[in-house]
């Protein structure tokens, strides 16, 4: 009897709490953590580094503009997540597609749209062939992209094992197109008024953070995305197609890593082969970080959004101090995503914990 | 009906895929080039193609050994392998400096990187025993940081030792004609195989990778079953980092065990190992591995450069991976035999 009572007691006690822990303890949760870091690091890099003008506009969008293709792959990577999968092949298939843009228009002379649309085509069939031994051949994600991506290296070297610079007048005048604000503008040393400017790949990044978040949210794809991710045996019971689902989401993600690999070559404006190594730690990093968990089912663009936002952060800081090698900032971010994989897991133990008491 | 159970029954010998691997792509070394089998005795050492593969192989080998485990008792891949080879060959050739003598005595420097073998593996059983992170991903974190950590141990530098002794562990002992690194493989071999066969820790193995609940229920400690086959493929990690540093007696940290990730996968996968976990064999593993390391030689027997070679060893992947596949044996199985069978998709695949 005193037995119950103390229970009853007990769930009582943590109502109070859960309250306030229910709105917190949910993936709202992560997000909200990596917002407040995301400005505790703006903010700590704003006094650490004041005289070197960290808090310019021009400063906080180079955030953006030298991470538009992370943001274009990073958004990808999130349906995939969503959907319960992961793709490591990413960094690869940038590097692939740098070299194939490079070779097609420096060797083969093609015209930049016919090259973009060659290797968007690539990325869409590369995207394909992944999606297809996953979703109708039940292999592991991982398997299929740890060897895609040792697919796509190769494919690299096998295009060229020396650098290509692109010498494209078209595409050169496109990476070096500046598009400039209106306003916000400040006076630099010689007393010329100098206006913020972005690059079109930043709107185009937008646009597809934009049209990936109404897709997810507002389509009846985007919810038998969450539907599949959150439980493939319940989404077939549903009448969902889940091989299907899963297939396309493949596709799409392969398409925007071609495009994130474009916006990367746009910055780079040439191709060798260890080009982009690593960069499927950072796409897989900022959706983590931005409240996605690898268990599927749950999250949110924005939210990686944020993760870019503050990876590019930490890279800023790495080039800021000047001294330290680049190599830092891969370091860190991968001991954050450790720190933040951690904390996802044990908010779903927790969790488990809840509901599993709840239902005795 | 017959001819279809024996075709069945040699089919499903346990090593017959690696054995045919193996045979096939002997048989094309063999038609290229006709010398290939012959071993002959220079500078009283044994010198020929075959002695080559061998020796090359006896860090994939140990690499293959770590990751059989880690795939049977996890169902995943530990991907950082390459990476904490690097450290590991990073720590000790910077604890031994490159002076004419040792800084520190050699059996300390090696037990040190040992130690950092042993703490990268225990950072990745943590992840994905008790925080239950996918393996790949838990791993995924080493893959990265550790060649930037090996980077900041050597100060992105090419680190070259200089005592004539530091290449033995690689090449030859003086006097004996056999590469040192066999010995090495032999000796991990033997003594997995040997704690595996006399202890029930190769059984608790198999059956976490089968059902790590039903294994719990049992009263076996899951989580320290994976925990403990991490640790001991980042101590394989570690040794095969010794090896590939003493073999060229420097430490690049860019290029030691470049790409070994997806040999070793490979080579547990060409083993006829399930990469889903379960069931393992030792035996198929290494045999993978001589495979692997053949096919590497007879690519670059073909002047493929070591960046293209990922490109078919990935398609190689794919094809086995594929073939495994729960979906293509119920295919093989409805074809070979209108029977159905019991069996279940993890038993099968």
């Amino acid at each position: 009897m005193s037995e119950v009572k103390l229970v009853s007691s007990k769930t009582k006690g943590s109502n109070i709490f859960g309250l306030i822990k229910g709105k917190l303890l949910g993936h709202n949760f992560l997000l909200f953590v990596t917002i407040t870091l995301f400005f505790i690091m703006y903010i700590a890099g704003l006094i650490i580094y004041k005289d070197k003008n960290f808090g310019s506009t021009q400063v906080f969008l180079n955030l953006i503009i030298s991470n538009a293709g992370l943001i274009i792959t990073a958004v990808g990577m999130t349906m995939v997540l969503i959907i319960g999968g992961i793709d490591i092949s990413v960094g690869s298939v940038v590097a692939v597609t740098c070299m194939m843009l490079a070779a097609l228009m420096e060797k083969a002379h093609v015209g930049v749209v016919p090259a973009i649309l060659i290797v968007l085509l690539f990325g869409m069939v590369f995207g394909g062939i992944q999606g297809w031994l996953i979703a109708y051949l039940k292999i592991q994600p991982f398997i299929v992209t740890l060897a895609g991506m040792f697919f796509a290296r190769g494919l690299t070297a096998v295009i060229s094992l020396e650098m290509i610079t692109i010498t494209n007048k078209a595409f050169l005048s496109l990476a070096s197109y500046k598009i400039y604000f209106p306003f916000g503008g400040t006076l630099n040393r010689k007393g010329v008024m100098v206006y913020p400017y972005i690059y079109p790949t930043v709107i185009l990044a937008l646009f597809i953070l934009l049209a990936a978040f109404f897709m997810l949210k507002y389509t009846k794809f985007g919810r038998a995305i969450y539907a599949a991710g959150g439980s493939e045996q319940s989404a077939m019971l549903m009448g969902l197609n889940v091989r299907r689902t899963k297939f396309i989401v493949y596709v799409i993600n392969g398409v925007l890593a071609t495009l994130g690999g474009i916006a990367f070559c746009l910055n780079t404006t040439g191709a060798f082969v260890e080009l982009g190594k690593g960069f499927e730690m950072d796409a897989i990093a900022a959706t983590v970080i931005g409240g996605t968990p690898l268990t599927g089912g749950v999250g949110n663009v924005f939210g990686t959004l944020f993760g870019v936002l503050i990876n590019a952060t930490i890279e800023t800081f790495v080039s800021f101090q000047g001294n330290l090698s680049s190599w830092w900032s891969k370091i860190i971010i991968a001991s954050l995503l450790g720190f933040f994989i951690t904390l996802q897991s044990l908010l779903a133990m927790r969790k488990e914990k809840v509901n599993t008491s709840r239902a005795s | 009906m017959k001819k279809t159970n024996s075709i069945k029954r040699i089919t499903h010998i346990p090593l017959f895929l690696p054995l045919v691997c193996l045979f096939l792509v002997l048989l094309v070394n063999l038609i290229q080039t006709p010398s290939f089998f012959k071993i002959t005795i220079q500078n009283g050492v044994f010198y020929g193609y075959i002695i080559d593969i061998i020796n090359r192989s006896s860090g994939l080998i140990i690499l293959a050994v770590g990751m059989t485990l880690v795939a049977a008792s996890s169902g995943g891949a530990d991907i950082s392998v390459g990476a904490v080879s690097a450290l590991c060959g990073a720590v000790v050739v910077a604890m031994l400096g490159t002076g004419e003598a040792y800084q520190m005595p050699y059996v300390l420097s090696l037990l040190f990187g040992l130690l950092i073998g042993i703490t990268c593996g225990a950072v990745n059983g943590f992840l994905v025993s008790y925080l239950k992170v996918q393996p790949m991903v838990a791993t995924l974190i080493l893959f990265t940081a550790g060649r930037g950590i090996a980077q900041l141990v050597t100060g992105s530098f090419i680190l070259y030792v200089k005592p004539e002794q530091f290449g033995y562990l690689g090449a030859f002992l003086p006097g004996v004609p056999i590469p040192t690194p066999c010995f090495v493989a032999a000796f991990v071999v033997f003594f997995t195989w040997l704690v595996l066969k006399k202890t029930s820790l190769g059984m608790y193995i198999q059956s976490v990778g089968i059902n790590s609940k039903a294994s719990r229920l049992v009263g076996i400690n899951s989580k320290r079953i994976i925990f403990l086959t991490y640790i001991f493929c980042g101590v394989c990690a570690a040794i095969a980092g010794f090896i590939s540093v003493s073999r060229t007696m420097s430490i690049d940290a860019n290029n030691v065990g470049l790409y070994v990730e997806l040999d070793a996968i490979l080579a547990v996968a060409i083993g006829g190992n399930s990469l889903t976990g379960g069931k393992f064999s030792l035996v198929g593993s290494v045999i993978g591995a001589i495979t692997i390391q053949a096919l590497t030689t007879t690519l670059y027997a073909m002047h493929v450069s070591a960046d293209q070679i990922p490109l078919y060893k990935a398609v190689v992947v794919i094809i086995i991976v594929a073939l495994q596949s729960p979906v293509i044996r119920k295919w093989y199985n409805n074809v070979t035999s209108k029977i159905s069978h019991g069996h279940t998709a993890k038993e099968v695949g």
